[in-house]
């Protein structure tokens, strides 16, 4: 196989490719916090909810159309954010930024299915992708009412 | 081919592999891959002659325009009023006076809306425009009615993205100050019967502006033809340098337009009481103009009449087929505008993998394309889909591209699939 095609293969993984078609937590929720995400250049736009209590996120879900990264990522994210307090969440998205636009490869074993997403270091322009869910979680959580974009 | 008889350079068919050796950029790899530049809609590549005569402007002529009395500037003023008449004759202007040098398409746009539409445009008057509008055709509309407390009009567009005549038929009233509307559109390739257009507008009076930034590098273009008031396009999207375009406009609308922006070279006297304005088209060039900009220009406007139209059309009338043929084996793939009359743009989607994904699996198999809403917005929205890609093509693309692309696109169903 080519190097080329193996740079796709370590961007569009199995688990990727996965949550995808398959996007976890998929669906809305009612009576939480929610924010919209919109990233017009790619036509991405989701919609992040939020169950929040006592500062602990109870529940999250996201709805909404985007790319293969867009999605997977919504979907990975919505898995690793449930049960951890708003500040864990904003930790932890810090840290996968890190991972997504270090300059040279990190491992990072606490980020679990997020590594899924490494990938996407070595395409800069998916980056945006990337991080949409989680500008528009930050915006929920914070329940600002405004449309959140990452172009 | 020997005919045994003597055959003329336009008779014979444009060979894109040829056309190909002028264009140095073309000769790069893209990660060891053969570049297959598809994306001509977002901006041509330049030929060696244009890219000579910027490198000749700046070696040997530079000066500033209108103003110098030394010989050199004598050199640059003259090299930047031919290129104004080279424009004049690419568009069949009747005076190179009707030619305004601007930065592109969008400036030119803007001018018209901020003059003519200023001085023109009232509360309850209207602007037509249509559905089919990049953003650059449809923005500075908006800037202007707001202002004015004018109303926007869209001509709607059928399913295969034409415009509907006979809603632009009855869009038109006693109101209506202006049609501004694209001439091939940049998303769908759809070519738009701008004759027809001009023709009821003027039934009515109402002048006609058309945008054409795409039109430019496909198709001889007519202003008297065509019978418009104000064309406008932008030198990089026809094998020129960025940062120069061109605003025709009929003499007899330039001289009643206000000025566009203020400054030196537009002015004939100045005082701190009054301002005398130069007689169009140098009115509306205010500050030092893109004189590099315009001579290389000059020269894609020389290197595409060498080519000829006719040629030119047939190959890319050809490769369209051709493309249009090859895509259509690729699974799941739906071709987005497919008007009657198009010119070389494949917009596309496939079934249930978003555009950007296939932009960089694309991308990776050498072959540059776009993928988004290509700045039509609500074009995307009345067609009803979020984003699509985009195959644009140009003299110097070949089988070979199209063969490439095809291969590319079956490598996104490995990934996908």
């Amino acid at each position: 196989m080519s190097a080329d095609l193996h740079a796709l293969d370590v961007l569009y993984r199995d688990a990727i490719l996965d949550h995808n078609k398959k996007p976890r937590n998929f669906r809305t929720l009612d009576g939480g916090r929610q924010a919209e995400g919109y990233n017009p250049l790619c036509g991405d736009r989701l919609t992040v909810f939020l169950r929040v209590h006592d500062g602990v996120i109870e529940d999250a879900a996201f709805q909404g159309f985007g790319c293969a990264i867009a999605k997977a990522s919504a979907s990975l994210m919505t898995e690793s954010v449930k049960g951890k307090t708003v500040l864990e969440a904003e930790r932890l998205f810090e840290r996968f930024q890190n991972m997504i636009t270090a300059p040279d490869e990190v491992s990072d074993v606490d980020l679990g299915v997020l590594s899924a997403l490494a990938g996407v270091r070595r395409f800069p322009v998916r980056v945006k992708c990337a991080t949409l869910p989680w500008e528009t979680l930050r915006a929920a959580a914070a329940a600002r009412d405004e449309i959140v974009s990452t172009e | 081919m020997s005919t045994g008889s003597p055959v003329s350079a336009r008779d014979v068919a444009l060979d894109a592999a040829v056309i190909r050796q002028d264009f140095p950029l073309l000769r790069q790899r893209v990660r060891g891959k053969p570049l297959v530049y598809l994306d001509n809609a977002a901006t041509t590549q330049k030929p060696q002659t244009v890219i000579d005569r910027v490198v000749r402007y700046y070696a040997e002529e530079n000066a500033n325009v209108h103003r110098g009395v030394h010989w050199l500037s004598e050199r640059a003023t003259d090299a930047y009023e031919d290129a104004r008449a080279a424009a004049g004759r690419f568009l069949n202007a009747g005076d190179s006076r009707e030619i305004v040098f601007v930065r592109g398409t969008t400036e030119a746009i803007n001018l018209v809306a901020s003059t003519y539409g200023r001085a023109h445009v009232s509360r309850g008057d209207e602007v037509v425009i249509s559905t089919l509008e990049h953003h650059s055709n449809i923005v500075p509309w908006q800037i202007l009615c707001d202002a004015q407390g004018a109303r926007l009009r869209v001509i709607p567009i059928s399913d295969t993205g034409e415009i509907d005549l006979e809603a632009y038929a009855t869009l038109l009233n006693d109101r209506t100050r202006i049609v501004s509307v694209v001439h091939v559109s940049n998303a769908l390739g759809t070519i738009n019967p701008v004759e027809e257009i001009v023709r009821l507008a003027h039934r009515r009076g109402i002048p006609v502006l058309v945008d054409g930034a795409q039109a430019a590098a496909h198709m001889r273009i007519d202003v008297q033809t065509l019978g418009c008031d104000f064309y406008a396009l932008s030198g990089h999207k026809m094998f020129g340098p960025t940062g120069i375009g061109v605003l025709y406009a009929t003499s007899a609308l330039l001289s009643t337009m206000p000025p566009y922006q203020g400054g030196g070279d537009m002015i004939s006297s100045v005082t701190f009481e009054r301002t005398l304005y130069k007689p169009p088209p140098h009115r509306f060039e205010a500050g030092t103009p893109h004189i590099a900009g315009a001579v290389g220009l000059a020269a894609a406007i020389e290197y595409l009449t060498a080519i000829g139209w006719e040629r030119a059309a047939l190959h890319e009338r050809e490769l369209l087929e051709y493309a249009s043929r090859a895509l259509s084996q690729v699974p799941g793939l739906r071709v987005i505008g497919t008007a009657k009359k198009k010119a070389g743009i494949l917009s596309f989607v496939l079934d249930g993998v978003h555009p950007h994904d296939v932009g960089t699996i694309l991308d990776r198999e050498g072959v540059a394309i776009r993928t988004g809403h290509h700045c039509c917005q609500p074009l995307m929205d009345r067609l009803g889909v979020p984003a699509t890609a985009r195959a644009s093509m140009a003299i110097y693309n070949t089988h070979e591209d199209v063969d490439a692309l095809e291969a590319a696109l079956r490598t996104v169903w490995k990934v996908f699939g």
